[in-house]
């Protein structure tokens, strides 16, 4: 046998145990549909909570400039001095912007965005109070310097209320920071898990063919022989494992996009929910395999060395 | 081809099976391993096919001091011995063919050449016409034959046998007997273990007699 032709078998005969080994799954089929389908889902979880925070963090991104900071003015300042105090703070060198908005404009636009206008009609006078808004300049939008600018503008006198209108969207971000970490650490934990459901099922395919491991042992046949078709079977289990996983997601992302959507356009946001679907489509397969093979793997290499002929 | 140099087997249980044994099979050899059960005879094969080791001692089979070989490279010595057991180890969930061809595919054999070896074993045996059938449509006498094809399918130097009729009629046991006296005939070196002494002493070769772990005189 030449070195060619050697190596032609040699492939050839991987593809037959390849093959080999998903007819084996074949013939278990409720087994194997468990176990791929716990796999699956194992690895459908992590990477479905991924898809959501990288969309959150996308749209969060988008409000990135917004440093906006609402000044409720007590209600004895009058117009007059709420534009002067207006034209005051766009002296400092922090602010880039400001609005002033009287308290009649402020009735006037909770009148039109409300449509609770005549409720107002019954009240003796104007509950509203006058609003200054300030936007901080570009070269203050660091979080300290906005909250040192918060601070200072709290502490005036005729400032009831100083409000950073993105704060919710701050905590949003550091919520998903947090959030992104504790995915990364489920991911770690389901991945584990993964490898064990692989490793126990090879485990026990191993032990129902001890007899033959050792016949294979007696007439020459190397660990890397013995070995081939159990890598074969956490191959398939994982690929299969990351289809299920794969078809789990686009089906769960497809059931919620229509809230989705109905969310965005209240933020009048231009946002398309990003279902990372073709990643998704390379990742999950790929990292299920990984993981089936390096549970099998591991089990094997646990395994074979016990099995010797006797 | 078959060197045994004081050879001690002591099994882990302190059970000395094997004590101070010594002898010599030439190339092309054919010869019993007789003595009473317990003796050793089994051992004796275990050390030669390695699946036991020697405690004390040098097995030196065609040439490789046993002694010195690395774990690795067994299964590669493994391919130059074949091996019938009484119990004939065979793959009851394949063909028959399928059987026979297992070596041919761990030695990396391609299809063609495989398909051919595997039937010419299987005429040799015998059992030409029953090679998709399962080990379990086999009568005892027919399942010994398959083992014994795929213990020569790969053409290997050495054939040992242990106790390859201890389950067969006197009648069976003849022509299995034959068998190996044809593979004796084409070069093979041929080692068989059995107490049938009727069987034995019927046939004009060698007998290395066990007593006790020992040669006995
Ligand atoms: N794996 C083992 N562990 C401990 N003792 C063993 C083992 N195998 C065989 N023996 C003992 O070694 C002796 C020889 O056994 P064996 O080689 O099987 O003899 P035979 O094949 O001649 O009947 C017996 O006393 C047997 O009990
Ligand atoms: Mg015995």
């Amino acid at each position: 046998m030449n070195i060619v032709e050697r190596f032609k078998n040699y492939l050839l005969r991987h593809v037959q145990v390849m093959l080999s080994s998903l007819g084996e799954l074949w013939r278990h089929p409720l087994a194997s549909t468990m176990t791929i389908v716990v796999i699956g889902i194992a690895l459908a979880l992590p990477a479905g909570l991924l898809v959501m925070l990288t969309n959150i963090t996308q749209i969060s991104g988008q409000w990135q400039d917004s440093h906006q900071i609402s000044l409720f003015l007590n209600e004895e300042v009058g117009d007059t001095r709420g534009q002067q105090l207006a034209e005051q703070l766009l002296s400092w060198p922090d602010i880039s912007a400001v609005e002033f908005q009287s308290s009649n404009d402020s009735l006037r636009e909770f009148r039109e965005l409300s449509g609770l206008g005549s409720l107002l009609d019954n009240l003796p006078k104007n509950p509203l109070p006058a609003v200054i808004i300030v936007r901080a300049a570009d070269d203050f939008s660091e979080t300290e310097n906005i909250e040192d600018l918060l601070e200072r503008l709290a502490r005036m006198q005729d400032i009831a209320l100083a409000q950073l209108d993105m704060q919710w969207l701050q905590r949003l971000r550091s919520l998903n920071q947090t959030a992104q970490r504790a995915v990364q650490i489920l991911a770690a934990l389901l991945s584990v898990s993964v490898l064990l459901v692989i490793g126990n099922t090879i485990r026990l395919s191993i032990l129902n063919r001890q007899a033959e491991i050792r016949v294979v042992k007696l007439v020459g046949g190397t660990n890397a022989f013995v070995r081939r078709p159990f890598l074969y079977t956490g191959f398939w289990y994982g690929l299969l494992g990351g289809i299920i996983a794969w078809l789990t997601l686009q089906t769960s992302l497809a059931v919620i996009n229509d809230p989705i959507k109905a969310l965005a356009s209240q933020y009048d946001t231009v946002f398309r929910f990003d279902w990372l679907a073709g990643e998704l489509f390379l990742a999950l397969p790929l990292t299920g395999v990984l993981l089936g093979v390096l549970g099998a793997w591991l089990a094997v290499g646990k395994h074979l060395n016990a099995i010797e002929p006797n | 081809m078959i060197n045994f140099n004081q050879v001690y087997k002591r099994y882990p249980n302190q059970h000395e099976a094997l004590s101070g044994l010594s002898f010599q099979l030439e190339r092309g050899d054919m010869a019993f391993l007789t003595g009473h059960s317990g003796a050793g005879k089994s051992t004796l094969l275990k050390l030669i096919a390695l699946i036991e080791r020697s405690t004390h001692g040098q097995v030196i089979i065609n040439n490789q001091n046993l002694g010195r070989m690395p774990k690795w490279k067994i299964p590669y010595y493994r391919r130059m011995i074949g091996l019938v057991f009484q119990d004939h180890n065979l793959l009851h969930d394949r063909t028959v063919f399928d059987n026979v061809a297992l070596p041919l595919i761990i030695a990396g054999e391609n299809h063609r050449e495989i398909g051919r070896r595997v039937r010419a074993a299987l005429d040799k045996v015998g059992l030409l016409g029953k090679e998709r059938n399962l080990p379990i449509a086999l009568s005892g006498g027919e399942q010994q034959r398959v083992g014994i094809a795929r213990a020569v399918v790969n053409r290997p130097p050495i054939l040992l046998a242990d106790e390859p009729t201890g389950n067969l009629d006197p009648e069976l046991s003849q022509e299995i007997m034959q068998l190996f006296e044809q593979f004796n005939q084409v070069g093979v070196t041929v080692f068989i273990a059995s107490h049938d002494h009727e069987l034995i002493s019927r046939m004009p070769y060698r007998r290395i007699v066990l007593q006790n772990g020992k040669l006995a005189d």
